[in-house]
């Protein structure tokens, strides 16, 4: 059996039957407990779990972020929330030289079961400073891993099994998935890293996307089956590890590929998954290997340019045609 | 003035406190004196103007939010007015400011049109960031207001550099940086005034404590509740006070910028103060009670300026008639953002690099 629940539901789920499983996982960052969370994403759990275990911090990421390390090398196993992915830049310098680098510095020593959580990329017309996709610049890290769901099934499997890794693990929500609905299995377990989901089976054209962009892609796709073009659409749902034959197996079935995500053009996930097309499936490929980002500027507050900013499925439709030699260019 | 300012070491320095000192607040001058007749009286009129244009901005502000003309974050600024008007009358006008997403009413503070304030709420090419920086994101350089920052404390350290500028160039600029008592927990905070300290830079920094950081009472964000209580550490001297009077917070805040401006010496100000609203137009605030509130508007900056203003024997008709005005002005601006243009593509990729574009 399965619930129609809504992906916020789906994590706050996780994270609950995660801590009723192991009491070393708490809960920690800004309005996680008294005030529900901002996105209500932990809402409850302060009563069920009290402030032992549901823990409000100041703002004070890089601190709070650093204190969640420090209890994870002794054993402890974290969960720290970022109120959006944009904050954790604060605590970059934590993230990236302590929780990244401390197993490989102690020799093997030191683990750092932490996760890192919270919504990331733009939402509503909140400007340059809220609006950041961080993905990438956290996937280029080696050391840590990165996930990024687009539906609730595999926001609660994957936040399981990023609880229960050894390693800092990175869950990226979209802030504007949180109210989206999907069925979630009763006895939905953990999903491993590094399996990529084909969400729609196609033989024309490869769409590779994540997070809230496996939706564009699919509401592009559904208007290029209208056109007599069939799309398949791989979900890569984990950036580090990258499920390199997933996306292999796919352009070899149909010798086209567009990627699509709302990081910047510059490097990032596209460029790698282009780069490992050409280099693991070149002969494959029938044309140069696409990507739809968001532009390559600061995101404006002014709604009708965030939209231009920010990748729809008609620029998804457009690219689509191109790598298809369709349409013009 | 009855006393000199105190210290530079405020922890030497208890000074008699006026009844609106914060208790165990340390130095500063003690009670503000009445207006002036004459001059003094249309002094106070003017700050209460200006007060008054911010609360009836930001009122339809709440309203454009609520009909989604506005789009994005919103945290008003309704109920800490003095704090802004207050501090803004202690300056020269090419003085900098500086301050976090609460911005509306220091930007208006400061000098910005309400027309250039309304229409980038609106995100239109006539707002002051030409409707790409929004609500969060106040800046106008003709005025010398450095911005809304988005990030908590983030600003801090750029306050501080200003601040630099100022004294490299020995402009006799003063600078003031603005932020909440919830950033004074982030490192920012803690870098921006060390350095502050340590090179003497001409700035003031004010922490407007509302006593709530989102839906936090500061009694869970900080050990010890006294931001000032920090200055020590720092060597810098400190003020403390509730923002009940915009004629006490012009007072105070002017010992500090003429500190600034005289000796360039930082001072680390914690006003008292108090948010009628939620943190956003998205927060219903559940977490204080309606008594709480109820108990604080009696202090209404806005009103208890205007009801100073009629007992100093300023006649009610010529208030009335000043309100008149000022509906007026706030209704033009919400005219001119309704009709004002949206802003070019062509500004997304002009706006991000000066120059020619490096893809
Ligand atoms: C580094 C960082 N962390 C978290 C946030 C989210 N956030 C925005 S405002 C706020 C509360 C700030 O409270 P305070 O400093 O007291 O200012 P006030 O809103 O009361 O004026 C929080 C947690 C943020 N913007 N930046």
């Amino acid at each position: 059996m399965a619930r129609n629940i809504r992906f916020r539901e789906a994590l706050r789920e996780a994270m609950i039957e995660e801590m009723e499983r192991d009491d070393r996982v708490f809960l920690m960052g800004e309005e996680v407990g008294h005030y529900q969370g901002a996105y209500k994403v932990s809402e409850g759990m302060l009563d069920k779990f009290g402030d032992k275990r549901v823990i409000d911090t100041p703002i004070a990421e890089g601190g709070f972020a650093g204190i969640g390390i420090g209890a994870a090398m002794v054993g402890l196993r974290p969960i720290v929330e970022f109120m959006t992915w944009n904050f954790s830049a604060v605590a970059f310098d934590q993230i990236l030289n302590n929780a990244a680098k401390l197993r490989q510095m102690s020799g093997g020593q030191f683990n750092c079961p932490i996760v890192f959580r919270g919504p990331n990329a733009s939402a509503k017309q909140v400007g340059s400073q809220h609006s950041h996709a961080m993905e990438h610049f956290y996937a280029t890290i080696p050391g840590i891993k990165v996930v990024a769901p687009a539906y609730p099934a595999d926001a609660k499997g994957l936040m399981k099994a990023a609880i229960r890794d050894d390693n800092p693990v990175l869950v990226m929500e979209s802030e504007t998935l949180y109210s989206v609905k999907g069925d979630v299995p009763d006895d939905q377990d953990a999903i491993p890293f590094g399996k990529a989901n084909v969400v729609r089976q196609g033989t024309d054209l490869t769409l590779v996307a994540y997070s809230r962009m496996t939706l564009v892609a699919m509401e592009a796709a559904a208007a290029l089956e209208k056109e007599g073009i069939s799309v398949e659409v791989v979900d890569l749902r984990s950036l580090r590890p990258l499920d390199e034959d997933t996306i292999v197996d796919s352009v070899e079935k149909t010798h086209r590929c567009v990627v699509v995500h709302e990081g910047f053009p510059y490097g990032g996930v596209g460029a790698e998954v282009a780069d490992r097309i050409q280099r693991l499936a070149f002969d494959a490929l029938d044309a140069p290997v696409l990507r739809v980002t968001t532009l390559d500027v600061g995101m404006p507050y002014n709604a009708k340019l965030e939209q231009l900013c920010i990748p729809q499925p008609d620029r998804v439709i457009a690219a689509a045609k191109r790598v298809l030699y369709r349409g013009q260019a | 003035m009855a006393q000199t300012n105190s210290h530079t070491h405020p922890i030497q320095s208890v000074e008699s406190a006026s009844p609106r000192d914060v208790p165990g607040a340390k130095g500063g001058t003690g009670g503000t004196q009445a207006p002036k007749a004459g001059a003094g009286i249309e002094h106070l009129v003017a700050l209460y103007r200006q007060m008054f244009l911010i609360r009836r901005i930001e009122e339809e502000a709440a309203r454009a939010y609520a009909q989604g003309k506005i789009g994005g974050f919103l945290h008003l600024y309704i109920g800490q007015e003095a704090v802004g008007v207050g501090a803004m009358a202690a300056l020269q006008p090419d003085d900098y400011v500086i301050t976090t997403y609460r911005d509306h009413g220091i930007a208006l503070a400061k000098g910005m049109s309400p027309n250039a304030l309304m229409a980038e709420l609106w995100g239109k090419g006539t707002g002051c960031s030409k409707g790409l920086g929004g609500s969060m994101h106040m800046f106008d350089k003709a005025t010398n207001m450095l911005g809304g920052y988005g990030i908590v404390g983030g600003h801090i350290p750029l306050a501080a550099g200003v601040a630099f500028a100022s004294k490299y160039r020995n402009d006799k600029r003063v600078t003031l940086c603005f932020f909440g008592e919830g950033a004074v927990s982030i490192a920012g905070f803690h870098e921006g005034v060390s350095l502050a300290a340590l090179w003497k830079l001409p700035i003031v920094f004010i922490c407007e404590n509302n006593e709530y950081s989102m839906g936090t009472p500061m009694s869970r964000t900080m050990s010890v509740e006294d931001v000032t209580s920090k200055a020590v550490g720092y060597g810098i001297p400190s003020d403390r006070f509730f923002a009940d009077d915009v004629l006490e917070v012009e007072e105070r805040i002017r010992q500090a910028v003429d500190r600034a401006r005289e000796t360039s010496m930082p001072t680390l100000v914690e006003v008292r103060t108090y948010r009628f609203r939620g943190h956003s137009m998205s927060d219903p605030a559940k977490y204080r009670t309606a008594a709480e509130l109820e108990d604080r508007k009696k202090k209404d900056p806005v009103i208890r300026t205007r009801a100073k203003l009629l007992s100093e024997g300023y006649e009610e008709k010529r208030i009335e008639a000043l309100e008149a005005e000022v509906e007026a002005e706030v209704m033009a601006a919400v005219k001119f953002a309704e009709e004002s243009p949206e802003p070019d593509p062509s500004l997304l990729e002009a706006t991000t690099y000066d120059g020619p574009f490096a893809s």
